[in-house]
């Protein structure tokens, strides 16, 4: 059977089926990519929405649009490659990151409001 | 398990050496995509820093006053294209198309160095300004993260330059298309970071 099975892997690579690509993948991706890379730099070049805040909030939400294309299209990311671990991986990545970052800006501007007065701007210029 | 298993053959011990070449199916690319995870949590700390410091300019310049979005946008334009000139490799490459594997990939190297180029010029031309990673915590970490991303890039490139090489040298065997494979999702991986990059450094630096 270990022979057999050896045999089979000659010449298929162990998670080329999970990676089979196509040009149709590709130019979508890069097509929505591309939409959705143009938009964001209108809005903040163009200064097209009145609040800064706004455009903040939009274009974040643009790059996250975008990453998720990217790892759908270019990344070939699925609930089934690898039996489900890499996206578990991948979800498990995303909840340490949101985890860091919202708690590194949440606890970081409490104690930016928090401290104790600083010297008037004027001299904090003149310090070496 | 044991490393070998013993089974006979007309009384005669047989073994299989299990410790070599055989291994579970998919391990390379989930272990390369554990690794990819591991260095998405680098970038993750890095923006983390990047937003705690990124409004502390110690009087100096801000965003606004030193980023060149025309240049930004260029940068992001030859990305995005070194991520489906890529892509057309590694369609050539399951068709088994040597020379057009090499060729693409020939193309994605050459976006890779414009970006590096241009990336390199911005970070010459604000240290040139006086807008060094010293000046501020802003420019600190701009530095740390822009660069950390920009060192990935380099050795992005390396890594192409030298699968070109064993491609052309030993074809496109298993284990070469094993390592485009790798390198593919490490390329895409880097596009990923950059997307966070543009948007939360540079466009939201001018806002």
């Amino acid at each position: 059977m270990a022979a057999n099975h050896a045999h089979g892997h000659a010449d298929h690579l162990d998670g080329e089926a999970d990676f089979h690509v196509s040009y149709k993948g590709y130019f979508t991706g890069f097509i929505l990519s591309v939409i959705l890379t143009a938009i964001p730099f209108w809005l903040v070049m163009g200064k097209v929405l009145p609040s800064a805040k706004v455009t903040g909030f939009v274009i974040l939400g643009f790059a996250a649009v975008q990453m998720v294309v990217h790892m759908i299209y270019f990344l070939h990311m699925n609930a089934k490659i690898e039996g489900g671990w890499s996206m578990l991986a991948l979800l498990f990545t995303i909840v340490l990151v949101v985890i860091m970052m919202a708690g590194s800006i949440w606890v970081m501007y409490h104690m930016n409001t928090n401290m104790m007065p600083t010297p008037d701007p004027a001299a904090m210029r003149n310090m070496p | 398990m044991s490393a070998t298993i013993a089974t006979h053959v007309n009384g005669a011990p047989v073994y299989y050496d299990h410790s070599g070449e055989h291994h579970p199916p998919n391990s390379t690319m989930l272990g390369f995509w554990l690794y990819l995870m591991s260095d998405c949590l680098i970038f993750a700390v890095l923006f983390a820093v990047y937003a705690v410091l990124g409004r502390s300019y110690a009087a100096g310049p801000s965003g606004a006053d030193l980023f060149d979005l025309p240049l930004v946008a260029a940068n992001t334009a030859l990305l995005l294209f070194s991520s489906i000139t890529y892509g057309f490799a590694m369609i050539a490459m399951q068709a088994r198309k040597k020379s057009q594997v090499l060729a693409w990939l020939a193309v994605t190297g050459l976006l890779g160095l414009g970006f590096l180029g241009i990336e390199l010029y911005e970070f010459q031309h604000l240290i040139h300004e006086g807008a060094g990673p010293g000046r501020s915590a802003f420019l600190s970490s701009f530095f740390t993260l822009v660069g950390t991303h920009g060192l990935h890039v380099t050795f992005g490139c390396i890594w192409l330059v030298t699968l070109m090489l064993q491609v052309r040298k030993l074809g496109l065997t298993p284990a070469n298309r094993r390592r485009l494979m790798c390198l593919s999702m490490f390329w895409h991986f880097l596009d990923v970071v950059w997307i966070g990059v543009f948007t939360f450094v540079y466009l939201m630096g001018v806002l």
